[in-house]
């Protein structure tokens, strides 16, 4: 299997999909000729031609407003917004269309569409580079939100993004593109090819929507993580010694309510970690739905712990990034409650 | 430097209608005047297209110069009576509403001409993206109209399952695109689906719909820079009615300019047409449509009529325009321009004029007596409300599921 950093897995996903579907088709602002700017289309174009994968005028409404258009024609088009702070332009055509298309029309029509969008903080881009928009999607009915946290899943999640018959948004956490984030702000990102969740099986498969994954079984304490949360949460585990259960929800929505009623239910205690404001996030909709199904399992009160509800600053990020300083943190209080 | 005059905003008011039955405005030109150029001419040759007005039928019904074709008296006995009886359905339907037999109601009155002439143009298998005013484009194509009733009403038998407002039909085998509430977002939409016909080489035409006040969207000029940059066959369609609800055409940008010479700053042809003459219409749709599929693009086309109903049974238009300009239409009304044609053609006459209205009007009353039997939205049966937790997704999800056994199914 080779070491595939989560740029070249995202790439490899469409590439395969490319070759095995002609109805898929890869556009947006500099994906053509240059592959994109955070390069996931790299090669795309030279292998496929320019009416598969090509540049867009810079309109984050007509990207994926011609890809509704696409999707309900038959295409299945996957449209890059360069980054997910850029999607607000859009937001009218992913909720209030793509994702009621099929609802409206009973059935008739349909966009299956898949939306990539690079996310969160960690490179310095300040409040216009660094968002983390999962909730304004979670939010939406007729939308599945997935967001990896690793090469094998990003390639597995996005091939089954592009055979879903309905619209994705697909997060892609841009701090762990190149590679995992090891826990400690004052080193270089860890590569992919030296972890193991970089084995990235060559050819087609496909990781489930909807199914999340206990990425570290413990027993003392259930931490709820996404995308780049992930490596944070286990950072900060090995830091304070807990024997904490990590799960990587991988999709928010459809959500994986029973792994997390599972653990939650064996551990007692629940840490929900997210780098999005807290007011409103999605860590809200975890926490109540621990509490729904969890309350008699509880020894302690759910925690989060989150970005502030703050715009993301540029020169102050790691102390907006929830860190595993902070998580560590949390995970000891909740052992001590 | 300070100004020495004090600085103030030019806030558009509504003008009188352009010259009411008077036709010699500005913006109006004679019929048969505007050349009809080959369907392969360059945006830039015909600039001045976006400010004539394109008309077939002069004062006395006579049809003139190089738009008039060659329409059979077949062809427009056809396009008078769909026009016919889209008025007609719209006044049943408005009168059900008024009998509290559904929330809502949209007429077309007087815009019939342009739904029902177009159609003409458009084969199987290409796809309208429409406004809520062009039920002429099913009516036309001898859609059901008891299916139109019942998705009006809300009925039991609604293919929108109750779910969508009425006259948000949406019926896929007639190419009759999924309306959306959101304004313009169906217009860049159907580039896209345009440019997806391309790619595939299958050969089929979009036609993007859209009212003169909603031009002022952002998605109008997405749609219109990706037509311009990637040429695929879509038909831009704006239907100037000149009321967006009551604000006048001049407050969307009217006044200074055109809607069709939107067109020509994204090199895209632009005609201006008389939507209130059927013959227009089609000789109009027509050519952009042989554009469209001999693949040379995209072309937008200002459709010129006038609102005669208010917007909506939730509308009162004495709020905001003068009683003078609703009675006089501008361009008149286009059924009855079209019968002064056939009836000079000698292919019509007012005794049949009269009988097939009188018809129309009972095939109208008898679908809606049907549609009535499977309920209204006040009374009788309507789809399930679990059918709501359908076609959220392709699968229902878990969390869907457990919802709708929450409400009790």
């Amino acid at each position: 299997m080779p070491s595939l950093t989560m740029i070249e897995a995202v790439r490899d996903a469409m590439d395969v999909m490319m070759a095995r579907d002609d109805r898929v088709v890869a556009f947006g602002q500099d994906v053509g000729r240059f592959g994109g700017v955070f390069r996931c289309t790299d090669g795309l174009q030279g292998k496929y031609g320019a009416s598969r994968c090509f540049d867009t005028p810079i309109s984050e409404s007509g990207i994926v407003g011609i890809a509704v258009g696409m999707g309900a024609y038959g295409l299945r088009p996957v449209a890059e917004i360069q980054f997910a702070d850029y999607m607000y332009p859009a937001y009218d055509q992913i909720v209030s269309e793509a994702a009621r298309l099929r609802f409206r029309s009973a059935g008739e029509f349909s966009a299956p569409i898949v939306v990539r969008m690079p996310c969160g903080g960690g490179i310095f881009g300040a409040q216009t580079h660094s968002q983390s928009p999962e909730a304004l999607f979670t939010h939406v009915a007729g939308l599945k939100t997935v967001i990896p946290s690793n090469p094998y899943d990003a390639k597995g999640l996005l091939i089954a993004a592009i055979e879903d018959d309905d619209p994705v948004v697909f997060l892609e956490p841009k701090r762990i593109y190149n590679g995992p984030f090891d826990g400690h702000h004052d080193r270089p990102i860890v590569p992919w090819s030296k972890h193991e969740l970089s084995e990235t099986p060559q050819g087609h498969y496909t990781v489930p929507i909807g199914e999340a994954v206990v990425r570290r079984e413990g027993s003392e304490v259930s931490v709820l993580a996404y995308g780049t949360m992930v490596h944070v949460a286990e950072a900060a585990r090995r830091s304070v010694g807990i024997d904490a259960e990590i799960i990587d929800l991988r999709s928010l929505v459809p959500l994986d309510i029973d792994t997390i009623v599972r653990s939650v239910t064996k551990t007692g205690r629940c840490l929900i970690v997210h780098e999005a404001t807290r007011t409103s996030g999605f860590g809200a909709e975890l926490s109540a739905l621990v509490q729904e199904r969890c309350f008699y399992h509880l020894e302690t009160p759910v925690v989060r712990v989150t970005g502030w509800d703050t715009p993301y600053p540029h020169a102050q990020e790691w102390d907006y990034f929830p860190g595993p300083n902070r998580v560590g943190r949390a995970l000891m209080r909740l052992m001590e409650a | 430097m300070m100004n020495v005059l004090p600085l103030g905003l030019h806030i558009p008011e509504p003008q009188p209608c352009f010259g009411r039955a008077d036709v010699s405005g500005s913006h109006l030109s004679d019929a048969g005047r505007v050349p009809r150029p080959a369907v392969d001419v360059e945006a830039r040759e015909i600039r001045h297209l976006a400010y004539d007005l394109i008309r077939v039928l002069d004062g006395d019904g006579r049809a003139v110069g190089p738009w008039s074709g060659a329409c059979t008296a077949d062809q427009l006995r056809s396009g008078l009576r769909a026009m016919l009886k889209t008025r007609a359905y719209d006044a049943r339907m408005t009168m059900m509403q008024r009998q509290r037999k559904t929330s809502f109601y949209m007429q077309c009155t007087g815009e019939e001409a342009i739904a029902c002439g177009s159609l003409t143009a458009l084969q199987a298998g290409d796809m309208n993206f429409p406004t809520y005013r062009q039920q002429g484009l099913l009516i036309a194509q001898d859609w059901p109209v008891v299916d139109m009733m019942c998705q009006v009403l809300s009925n039991e038998k609604d293919r929108m399952k109750g779910r969508q407002l009425p006259v948000f039909y949406s019926a896929r085998e007639a190419g009759f695109f999924s309306i959306s509430g959101n304004l313009a977002t169906q217009y860049v939409q159907a580039v896209g689906w345009a440019m997806a016909s391309a790619m595939r080489g299958e050969g089929r035409v979009a036609a993007a719909w859209i009212g003169e006040g909603a031009t002022a969207e952002n998605d109008f000029h997405a749609a219109l820079v990706f037509a311009s940059v990637y040429r695929p066959p879509v038909i831009l369609n704006v239907v100037n009615n000149q009321w967006a609800i009551s604000t006048a055409q001049s407050v969307a940008g009217g006044e200074g300019a055109t809607f069709a010479a939107r067109a020509l700053g994204y090199g895209i042809p632009a005609l201006r047409v008389d939507g209130n003459d059927y013959l227009a219409v089609h000789a109009a749709a027509c050519w952009a449509v042989e554009r469209a599929r001999r693949n040379f693009g995209p072309t937008l086309i200002e459709w010129v009529t006038y609102r005669a109903a208010p917007h909506s049974t939730s509308d009162d238009p004495s709020k905001y325009r003068a009683q003078e300009d609703q009675a006089a239409w501008p361009l008149g009304d286009p059924i009855e321009r079209l019968k002064d044609h056939l009836i000079g053609r000698g292919a019509w006459s007012e005794p049949r004029h009269v009988q097939l209205k009188a018809e129309l009007d009972e095939e109208i009353a008898v679908a809606a007596k049907e549609a009535q039997s499977y309920g209204t939205l006040m009374e009788g049966t309507k789809c399930s409300p679990a059918s709501m937790f359908d076609d959220v997704y392709k699968q229902m999800p878990t969390h869907l599921r457990e919802q709708r056994q929450e409400l009790g199914f």
